[in-house]
């Protein structure tokens, strides 16, 4: 109707706060990612379509390199404080309980188990440690003694033993590693995969998408 | 908010001898980096959330070396898997023949796919399946629901040979879980299959 002009007023909007929220939740989910302690140990797992989430509490972590040399970490000090005490008492009196139980994660033959507590913390990366030997044709699967300590020290609880493989690791090596537990009676163990959507027509794609609970449960 | 005010005043001459009269303004619009910045946020958050690693269970049977316990499936519904080095896989249904005449090789992917030819013997294997007395304590699971016997008699078994990776291992219990075979095992393999492998991979130059 006309050209009746309606009076202007100023549309603009200072847009410095809202960016100054943007920035901070940015360096918020970005710190909140990295902030996990880097591994010395560098091992790629494969992919699954398994979906169950990584157990944090109890947890006995079996770790397995490409070169198949196998580590233990356990995240319950006192657990470790224990097994610790039983090598000490029977096998090597002169062993640093204290080093043992603050060390993240341990890889060496019985015998040796003095000279890896003795390296320092941040040196003790992969490529140089002797790892568990496990190979039953070079000697004996010292896992299998391993295992019998940490079940001694969990005593009954519940322990959600995982094994965490690289892509390129040998199968002797994992299958020595599953002995030693089968031989321990350790009979229930989870593996540590990247998630993998199920590819799409198959019978889990079915399962998925049918929304059925109960199917999924039994996985 | 989009503007950039660059006109103050622009119209106007100021006077003679005056060559670049133009002031320009300084108010920088922010909008694109506030978009900017929340699409970074929404990145992370993404893979902060799709990075966290999952589990796949298993559980071990009690004493799979027992030689009874291998033979108790029916030979018409096993399909065995044999793993060797570089990512090959071969299979054979049944027994083994001793002219290694069912012996066969597959891929991970693509054409010739270990999962088409387990999909083709879970398929077979269902067709063929005829109800009988073992059924009845997995209709009892199910609420009676028929189609969860017709898998019944299907049995998958893994060999890995000592030159596979354990990455090929995982993708084998993968496809398990993929196809909905709920019957597997995997044991250690046999010299005849050894030597299987071997003359086919031999064979296909490899």
């Amino acid at each position: 109707m006309g050209r009746a002009k309606l009076p202007r007023k100023s549309t603009n909007i200072d847009m410095t706060a809202m960016c100054d929220v943007a920035f901070l939740l940015l360096s918020f989910f970005i710190l909140a990612t990295k902030a996990k302690p880097a591994e010395a140990i560098h091992v790629t797992p494969p992919s699954s379509v398994a979906a169950k989430k990584v157990p944090q509490k109890d947890v006995v972590l079996v770790t397995l390199d490409p070169s198949g040399k196998v580590f233990i970490s356990m995240d319950d000090k006192s657990k470790k404080e224990f097994i610790a005490n039983s090598i000490k008492n029977t096998t090597n009196p002169s062993l640093n309980v204290n080093a043992f139980v603050n060390a993240t994660f341990w890889g060496a033959p019985f015998a040796g188990i003095n000279s890896f507590l003795a390296i320092p913390e941040d040196k003790r990366t992969g490529a140089a440690l002797p790892g568990i030997p496990v190979d039953t044709t070079k000697g004996v699967n010292e896992m299998v003694e391993w295992m019998r300590l940490v079940k001694s020290a969990y005593n009954g609880e519940k322990i959600n033993l995982l094994l965490k493989g690289d892509n390129e690791a040998k199968y002797p090596a994992f299958r020595a590693i599953v002995d030693a537990f089968k031989t321990n009676d350790l009979l229930k163990f989870q593996m540590v995969t990247n998630p993998e959507a199920a590819p799409a027509g198959t019978e889990l794609w079915k399962i998925w998408n049918s929304g059925d609970k109960s199917a999924r449960a039994e996985e | 908010m989009a503007e950039m005010d660059t006109s103050s005043g622009g119209g106007h001459k100021k006077g003679p001898g005056v060559k670049k009269g133009k002031k320009l303004s300084t108010r920088v619009d922010l909008t694109p980096m506030v978009d900017l910045g929340f699409l970074l946020i929404t990145f992370f958050i993404f893979t902060n959330t799709m990075s966290q690693p999952t589990t796949m269970k298993l559980n071990l049977p009690k004493d799979a070396d027992k030689p009874e316990d291998q033979n108790k499936s029916k030979e018409s519904g096993t399909l065995t898997v044999l793993l060797g080095k570089e990512n090959h896989v071969f299979y054979y249904e049944g027994q083994l023949k001793p002219d290694g005449s069912n012996f066969k090789s597959a891929s991970f992917a693509g054409e010739n796919s270990i999962r088409d030819v387990i999909i083709k013997k879970r398929n077979e294997v269902m067709a063929r399946h005829v109800h009988d007395g073992g059924c009845n304590e997995i209709w009892a699971k199910h609420k009676g629901d028929q189609k969860y016997c017709l898998d019944k008699d299907l049995v998958v078994v893994i060999k890995p040979n000592s030159e596979s990776t354990y990455r090929n291992f995982i993708d084998i219990l993968d496809e398990m879980a993929i196809n909905g075979i709920k019957k597997y095992a995997y044991v250690y393999i046999a010299e005849g299959e050894e030597t299987a492998i071997k003359l086919t991979e031999g064979a296909a130059g490899k």
